[in-house]
This record gives C-alpha cells, structure tokens and sequence, in this order.
C-alpha cells in the first residue's frame, strides 16, 4: 500500500469518528442543499441546461486546439502577454521572472485552485515577497498555514469562535466571534494590500476564446480590487478552462452559482480582455495570462475519461458525496478533492499512488447526477480502479480471484467449499473481528451474513426428486 | 525573460500534445455510441434562454422581477419619476448618508446628478489617486444595462468610469434610465456584442447585488471587500 493510502485511511478513521467535524459540514451542506435546490428549481429546465453545458464544454475541450489558438490570439490584439507552461514549476517560473522584471515586492492574490495546484505561495515567498490571499476563507487558511479544506468553501470547517482566536493570535484583532465584525477585521487588514500590492494576481473561471478574455466568477469584490488597482494583472488557467463563445456565459454563470452556492448569479461576474485600454481611467499597465498544460494534455488523451476536463471546479460533487462528508476535504491530501479529485488526481499525480481515492466511494452516483456538466464521475472511478489493476495486479487480490474461479467453475470442488463454509462460519464467529480473523478488514465494521441451511441448489435438487 | 524561441516551443510543445491527444475521439455526452459532433458555429448555448429562469415579456414584468431580485439580494432600487427626481434622490442619500466627499465618472448622468451636490468630487477620467478615492463616501456611476432575470447591473471599464469606482467606495451608486433594462442574461450579452464588438472594454462585469461573503459559517456578510451598500436610481 503507498504511503499516501495508508496516511489516507489512517486519516479518515480520524474524521469519521470526529463527530463534532461531521456536524459542522452536514450543517453546512445542508443548508447549501435547499437553496440550490430552490435555484435549481427557477430554472425552466435544469436537465436541459446540463446537457447543454455539457456539450459546450465537449465542443470546447474536444476542439482544444483550435479555441486555444483563437483564444491567444485575441488576447494578444489587445495586449496581453500570452505565457505557455507544461508545468506547475514552469509557471511559477513565469511568475516569478515578472516579478523580477517588475521589481515586486508585494503580490495580492484572489481565489486560485490553479495556484494551489503549482504551489504558487510556497514559490513566491521562498523568493522573499510578501503574497497575500484576499478571498476571506483562503485569507483564513492562510493565517492557519493549510490548504483550503474545500474548492469552494476553503474555510467551511471552521467555527467563528476558531476563527476568532486565529484572527487574534495572528493579527491582534478580534473584537468578537461575530462573522460580520471578523469578516470587517479582514476587509480592514487587507484594504492596504490592495492599495500597495505591485501584483494582483487572479485565477479564471472561463476563458471565452471568440472574444480573447478570462471570466472570474466571486462574490466578495477582492477580484475586481485585484485586477483594478495594482500596476500588473497575471492570470493563470488551466487549458480547459475556454469556451467557445461569450454568449455561452449566459448559461455557465447561473449554473456556476446555482451548483457552487446555490445563488442565482455570484455577486460579481467579471470579464478581462486586456490591460488599461486607451480612454480608460484605471487597470493594469501589463496583463499577463499563463495557460497551464501540468498534465491536462495526459487526461486528454485519456478518451473514456476526457470529460473529466469538462469540470467547472463548482465544488457540487464534493457536497453530494457521502465520502466527503465524513471524512473531510484535508483527507484527501490532494488540491482537489471529492470525486472530482479522486477521479483526476491518479492522472496528475499517479495511477498507483493515488488509485486508493477511487476505492474511496460508495459508487452511490450522487456525484454524477451533481454534476452541472455532466461528468460521469462514478464511473470514472471504476475505470481507474480498472487502469490501476490492469497495470500493476495486487498479487493477493489476483490470487483470490484466480483460487476462486478454479473452484467456482468445478462443480464438486464447489460443494465441498460450501460444506467447508457452512461448518467454518460458527469458527469464524468466535474470533470475529480479531487478529486471528481471516476476514478481518470486513468483519470489523460489518457482519458477514451467515450462509443458510441449505443452498438454493440443494434446495431445488431436493423438490425435483 | 525567456527568450522568444522557448516560449514559443513551449506553446508548440503544449499544442502538439493537444493535438495528439484528440486524435482519439470522445463520445459526446448523453450520446453513447454515436459520432462525435463536428465543430458547429451554433452553440448548445445558444438556447439557453428556453433553459433558464423564466422572465416575463412585459416591461411591467420584467421591472417588478428586476425590483424583486435585487431586494432579495440586499441592493436598494429606487424608481423615481424623472430625470430631476434622480438630483433629488441622491441630494437625499448625500445628506442622509452624511457624505463627505464622493467618486464618480463622466458622463451624461453622472456630471447632471452630481452637479449640485456641492461635494468634493474625485474624478476617475484620465486617472485619479486611489487613496483619494478609497477616502470617498460612494462612488457614482452609470451602467450599460439592468438585467431583470438576476437583478444585475451591468458596467464595463467605459461605462462606469474604470474598474475601480464600482468597488473601491463603501457605497455604489448606479444611475440609469429604464429603457436600460434587459430582460436576461443572453440579452445582456447581446447587447455588450452590440455595443462594443470588437473594440471591448478591458473589464465587463455583472455587478448582482452589494459584495457578499460567507466564508464564515455559512452566514451572509455583505461588504466583504466591495461596497457594503449598493442603490440603483432608476428613473
């Protein structure tokens, strides 16, 4: 077993049992369950707009090439920097040279689970800037010095009174645990950030390639200060990220909303075409976009599985699964968790040392029928455990199969198996459980059904006679 | 800087990838078994109006539903009579709201309703200090459309006077005139094609409702980052 699937398993045994952690997340989720379903239920037809999302994104993904190039090439008429990265260290690389070119010494940073991906902070601060997250849950996390516990909802597992004690340890100002004074103590703390920071740095939701502009999707206006005041704007993206058209926003920003947080629209919806244009006031002088490949391009060509890159990062899969919610987003121990992650991770970080994520479902569907575009993540997740077993069979597991299939197709030996079985399962009970159990990893948590009396075979040879 | 060579071959590398990748074609989804689409010109999106919230065909209509949605979400409409019932209105806010000093744009709203405030004005045209600004009471500023589907304004950087003045003051004001509201979302998009097309701002935002958090406990918070209030006159 690798290490990150024993950390895994060691992990979830921790949070299922943390009762107090599982109360907090259901309260949570279950309130973004009844508005959601209320907004998804203004819609004319959801299902509609699902299949119609899902084939936009089929057409932009399944075309990538073609909208990629459109895309770069628009924004580069209007003078953005296009910047190309294979890699997660490429990319941070690109940052880090306009930070050098630009003298920077602070940057500003908004929601980016791209920027999580390439461990942009760890890289930046290693190169002596002071880099500052202004949505409020990653400005949170950052003061915790952990990732986000949730694609959408970085800080969702944490009470006011937590946060309370983290704002006054770390910044000496905690007037009291009211989420309205806490989230005034950070808009104070990170107002002079914005004023001062050399870089505003974003992340995009869409990249609309018939018009060359990336779309930030944000409720709480640190984008928009992101992008309007610091002298230069850098975007990084993943690939999948365009859309054909401009027009198509008209249906992924409701659905984007009604999936992530179940509002109608996301407070601001934003779309950047370029730096300060002519006859404009403010902007940035330079606007740099880094399109990010880091193993996109391998999941690509994956055809059972490229729908995977349909995925809008709205954080619905991680809500609907049972699996989430019981063992928490940290457990995961990857960028991206839910059934999202699990199903994307094995291709952007190994089959092998990863493939545990995908047994770590209930294969329950919830994630699938979740999902605004349709991304059949279930099965995605029986196809990795395929991959993973086709490509390095586990010695026991295949043995067993084997042991089985000789027996199973001998009709005699069959019979004996069962007699042994019948007579071995009140053996079997007496150490239940234990160490000297063979079933262990199955009887711990659960009961074996005891065998009947008399098989169905038996039974029926009995009546004919 | 790299040089132009590598990141040019960097670009090439990734396409090359893509390219290779895709030579194996991928069903189309809920369509098992058939032939992927050809690349078409019409977007599924394109229907999407049939999909989405309903809104209704009458001015009436869509103006109750624009008043009703941005009351849902805490943004203050205010319809008034004229043109000279806007002076009044923001007189009105000024002097209830104790302002000090105020942001606005140019324009032909702007410079009528903010004419006799007898204010200090920091004036976005051209460029302004942002500390100055960030020192102002409300910001002021047109729009290119009101969205009644989702209670949305919708601004761009030369329509409301840069990216900034809509965020930056703790109260946004928006000026507009009622022929200015759409009924959804595909109209608005519509309309930022029509208006603007190829030459667009360098920002395009819908602005729904004043900045909203709920990153703590879930529990709604407005003035995150942005304006804690947000009116829309509407004459």
């Amino acid at each position: 077993m690798s290490t990150f699937a024993s950390q895994f398993l060691k992990q979830a045994r921790v949070m299922t049992a943390d009762l107090r952690h599982r109360k907090i997340i259901r309260t949570a989720l279950t309130n973004y369950e009844i508005v959601r379903d209320k907004r998804k239920g203004a819609f004319q037809s959801w299902e509609s707009a699902r299949q119609a999302a899902a084939e936009t994104k089929w057409e932009a993904v399944n075309h990538l090439d073609k909208y990629l190039v459109e895309l770069v090439s628009k924004l580069e008429a209007r003078g953005t920097k296009v910047h190309w990265a294979s890699t997660g260290a490429q990319a941070s690389e690109i940052i880090l040279q306009i930070v050098r070119d630009k003298q920077a010494r602070s940057v500003i940073k908004s929601k980016s689970m791209t920027s999580e991906e390439v461990h942009l902070n760890a890289a930046l601060e290693k190169a002596g800037l002071e880099v500052v997250e202004s949505d409020l849950g990653e400005f949170i996390m950052q003061l915790r010095d952990e990732p986000p516990y949730h694609i959408v909802f970085p800080s969702m597992h944490l009470t006011r009174g937590e946060i309370k004690d983290l704002f006054q340890r770390e910044l000496g100002d905690a007037p009291s645990d009211s989420p309205e004074e806490l989230t005034m103590v950070a808009r104070r703390a990170l107002r002079k950030k914005y004023l001062t920071a050399d870089i505003g740095f974003t992340g995009a939701n869409f990249a609309i390639a018939e018009t060359g502009m990336i779309s930030i999707t944000e409720n709480e206006g640190n984008a928009r200060l992101t992008s309007a005041l610091p002298k230069t704007m850098v975007s990084l993206l993943g690939i999948e990220k365009v859309l054909p058209r401009l027009e198509d926003l008209a249906l992924f920003l409701p659905m984007l909303a009604t999936a992530g947080t179940g509002q109608a629209l996301t407070c601001y919806n934003t779309m950047y075409g370029g730096p300060r244009q002519p006859g404009e006031s403010d902007g940035p002088e330079e606007f740099h976009v880094i399109l990010l490949d880091n193993h996109r391009t391998e999941l690509l060509a994956d055809a059972e599985q490229r729908d995977a890159l349909h995925c809008i990062r709205c954080g619905a899969c991680l809500n609907a699964c049972p699996i989430f919610r019981n063992v928490g987003g940290h457990t995961y121990a990857t960028t991206y968790s839910g059934p999202i992650g699990s199903v994307i991770t094995p291709h952007l970080r190994g089959l092998q040392d990863w493939k545990h994520l995908s047994n770590a479902s209930s294969l329950c569907g919830g994630c699938t029928e979740a999902c605004p575009v349709k991304i059949d993540l279930h099965h995605h997740l029986l196809q990795n455990r395929r991959n993973a077993a086709t490509e390095e069979p586990a010695f026991f597991e295949r043995s067993l199969y084997q042991i089985f299939g000789f027996v199973a197709n001998r009709p005699a030996l069959w019979a004996v198996a069962k007699k042994l079985g019948r007579f071995g399962q009140p053996l079997q009970n007496l150490v239940k459980g234990t160490a000297l159990d063979p079933a262990k990893a199955w009887t711990q948590t659960r009961d074996l059904p005891p065998m009947p009396k008399e098989s169905f075979k038996d039974w029926w040879q009995k009546r004919k006679g | 800087m790299k040089n132009e060579e590598t990141v040019l071959s960097e670009r090439e590398k990734i396409l090359a990838r893509v390219r290779e990748a895709l030579k194996i074609p991928a069903h189309v989804p809920g369509a098992h078994g058939t032939a992927p689409l050809p690349a078409s010109a019409h977007s599924p999106a394109a229907d999407a109006r049939s999909w989405l919230p309903k809104v209704g065909d009458s001015f009436a209509e869509q103006l109750a539903l624009f008043q009703s949605t941005a009351a849902e979400l805490k943004a203050e409409v205010q319809m008034v009579a004229s043109r000279d019932a806007v002076k009044a209105a923001l007189a009105k806010m000024a002097s209830d709201g104790n302002w000090k000093r105020i942001a606005t744009h140019k324009g032909e709203l702007t410079d009528f309703a903010t004419a006799d405030l007898g204010l200090p004005i920091c004036r976005t045209e051209g460029g302004y200090d942002v500390q100055e600004m960030e020192a102002c009471d409300a910001g002021i500023t047109e729009c290119d459309a009101l969205v009644a589907q989702t209670g949305s304004v919708l601004v761009t950087s030369l329509s409301a006077g840069g990216r900034g003045l809509s965020v930056l003051p703790p109260h946004h004001v928006v000026i507009a005139r009622r022929e200015q509201l759409v009924a959804d979302l595909p109209a608005a998009f519509a309309l930022v094609q029509k208006k603007y097309a190829p030459h667009f701002p360098s920002m395009i935002s819908f602005i729904t409702g004043p900045s909203r958090t709920g990153d703590i406990e879930r529990i709604l918070v407005l003035g995150a980052h942005g304006p804690k209030k947000l009116t829309i006159l509407c004459f």
